[in-house]
């Protein structure tokens, strides 16, 4: 019916119309976030200290040379690698947990939902002063270590050993993060067929198998999809060590981007910075990378 | 048999319910502490920390409260978090969801690698370009400035994707029959589309508030005026500043909270909506 003059028209209009649309985004998208990137590398290759402006030296691959030898980096690496390896399984697995507990339809679901959520609602840095209290060393002020000592224990120097400082800030991290992931499983196990269960119980299975032989499997994407969420998140850890514990004690909580930090806006080494920020980045992108791919093996 | 059956069914009720008690209360019980403290005077915080009482506020009183208030400039502190958050937001929401409606409806050159553009950005983490981004800002002369923390912030991959999703359900017959009658595709997409959209919306304005409402690290970086702090680097500064009374540090993390309280009660279904599809479509 439409002759093909008004199509072209309305053809152009759409065209048109799609670059009004998409431009101030694409824009900002390229002023605030390229932009940045290129720049991020751009200066990883100069000697560029913050307080001498006007004294930009190219220095080549130097940046990165130094990198290989400094054992702050490869201490933050190190720290970095090893809060995302432990708190990836223990949040994932947590939120899995609470996730079973609450995914039935009972009475009063919701308000064991929310209580599981709640942690969510107060922010990273409101989350850390509270534990730092929490945690005092002192069993009469430390509300962890009173019950400890209540109990007979040993009172733990949680923040102020450099043993157990950042497994402190991991068992608090999963606990405050944990109902985001549950949530997300949640939507998971809607997805699973009830008549799956039915027939396995009918069988014979009983809630332990039903769960390794219909629930994991079942969840295989969202599983995936979590840890690779949790574990992005995990590698930018920041907030917790700076209010808490401000890196130490002995270094043991300083982190890549606490480096990234440090190094570029408290010591003003840019260039060296920006090195540090690009090993970062590409980290975080392989490992993002990756994750997608095994995402998509399995959809 | 049958009763058998009925004593077992009770009994994983009963577990159940039991579990869940136990659990939650010691999940919540940090939160339930901070509360309980806030409302007591500074002496008996620490006192009887081994009973139950530690959770529970007997004397409450609201003294913490006024000692915050009267320490800290907590209006100026809001309305200088509410003041970019609503910025942003606005822009965010408009911007964004032209944006993804383009690349989920309209066809032009450019579409398809504008696309892959935004997806591979979404992976983008913040933390590692804020040192370029920090000197762009002062080049421009945004630093300790309301654009700084706003104008980098509102074109945002992961909201132009989720938009783009929402719009590409919405059926093309809809659309077609908005341009029979005349209206040219973007008065369509005001007159006829943003209308029943309006779930991904509130979607995306819930996600990005927490977002913001919780972000410290760019706020710390950028805005480092006094009369300029949002609200987490106010109670930061708090948290460090003498006098150090616990009773009312615990205050001040509540006041911090309700607003995100507040919001959590009337878009719960949104905001659990959004975390739930991010997992479903991610």
């Amino acid at each position: 019916m439409s002759n093909p003059s008004k199509l072209s028209g309305r053809k152009r209009n759409e065209r048109v119309a799609a670059y009004i649309f998409t431009i101030p985004a694409m824009f900002l998208l390229f002023a605030f976030l390229v932009v940045p990137i290129l720049y991020t590398v751009r200066y990883s290759l100069f000697q560029y200290q913050i307080v001498r402006p006007d004294n930009i030296l190219f220095v080549g691959l130097q940046n990165y040379q130094k990198l290989l030898s400094d054992e702050n980096f490869w201490l933050a690496l190190k720290n970095t690698v090893y809060f995302t390896v432990l708190v990836v399984p223990f949040q994932c697995v947590l939120a899995l947990a609470l996730a079973m507990l609450v995914s039935s339809k009972f009475r009063g679901v919701a308000i064991f939902r929310t209580m599981y959520f709640s942690p969510q609602l107060t922010s990273m840095v409101v989350i850390s002063i509270l534990w730092t209290v929490l945690y005092n060393s002192n069993p009469n002020t430390g509300l962890i270590n009173s019950f400890l000592t209540s109990l007979g224990l040993e009172p733990i120097n949680f923040l102020s050993n450099a043993k157990t400082a950042m497994n402190s800030i991991i068992f608090m991290s999963g606990w405050q993060g944990a109902g985001y992931q549950m949530m997300i499983f949640l939507a998971g196990l809607q997805g699973i067929p009830r008549d799956q269960y039915e027939a396995a119980s009918v069988d014979g299975a009983n809630k332990v198998q039903q769960f390794l032989y219909i629930t994991l499997p079942g969840l295989k994407g969202t599983i995936k999809y979590v840890v690779m969420i949790t574990m992005i998140q995990a590698m930018k850890l920041f907030t917790q060590p700076y209010v808490m514990t401000q890196g130490g004690p002995k270094n043991s909580t300083k982190t890549l981007v606490y480096y990234i930090y440090t190094q570029g806006f408290q010591q003003g080494n840019f260039g060296y910075a920006c090195a540090v920020a690009a090993v970062f980045f590409v980290i975080v992108v392989v490992m993002s990378l990756s994750m997608k791919k095994l995402i998509a093996e399995t959809n | 048999m049958k009763k058998s059956m009925k004593t077992s069914n009770f009994l994983t009720k009963f577990l159940f319910y039991a579990g869940n008690i136990i659990i939650g209360i010691i999940f919540v019980s940090p939160l339930i502490w901070m509360i309980s403290a806030s409302l007591k005077p500074e002496a008996q915080i620490f006192a009887n920390m081994n009973s139950i009482s530690t959770f529970i506020p007997v004397q409450a009183s609201l003294d913490n409260f006024k000692e915050v208030f009267s320490r800290l400039d907590m209006l100026q502190v809001f309305k200088n978090t509410f003041v970019y958050i609503a910025l942003i937001l606005v822009l965010d929401l408009l911007l964004n969801s032209i944006c993804g409606y383009a690349l989920a409806k309209f066809d032009f050159k450019g579409k398809g690698l504008m696309l892959n553009f935004v997806v591979a950005l979404m992976v983008m983490p913040m933390e590692a370009i804020m040192l370029p981004l920090y000197i762009e800002m002062s080049q421009l002369g945004w630093v300790n400035k309301l654009p700084a923390l706003v104008i980098p912030f509102v074109a945002k991959c992961f909201s132009i994707y989720m938009f783009r999703q929402f719009f590409c359900d919405i059926p093309d017959e809809l659309i077609e029959a908005a341009s029979i009658d005349g209206a040219s595709p973007v008065r369509t997409f005001f007159t006829v589309v943003m209308p029943i959209s309006k779930t991904v919306y509130a979607t995306v304005f819930i996600l990005d508030f927490v977002a913001h409402w919780n972000d410290f690290m760019w706020p710390f970086l950028v805005m480092t005026g006094e009369s300029k702090r949002t609200i987490q680097l106010a109670i930061q500064v708090f948290f460090g500043t003498q006098p150090i009374h616990y009773s009312a540090i615990m205050a001040a993390l509540v006041v911090s909270a309700v607003p995100m309280l507040i919001m959590f009660i009337f878009m719960q279904k949104y905001y659990i909506e959004g975390i739930a599809s991010s997992g479903i479509k991610g």
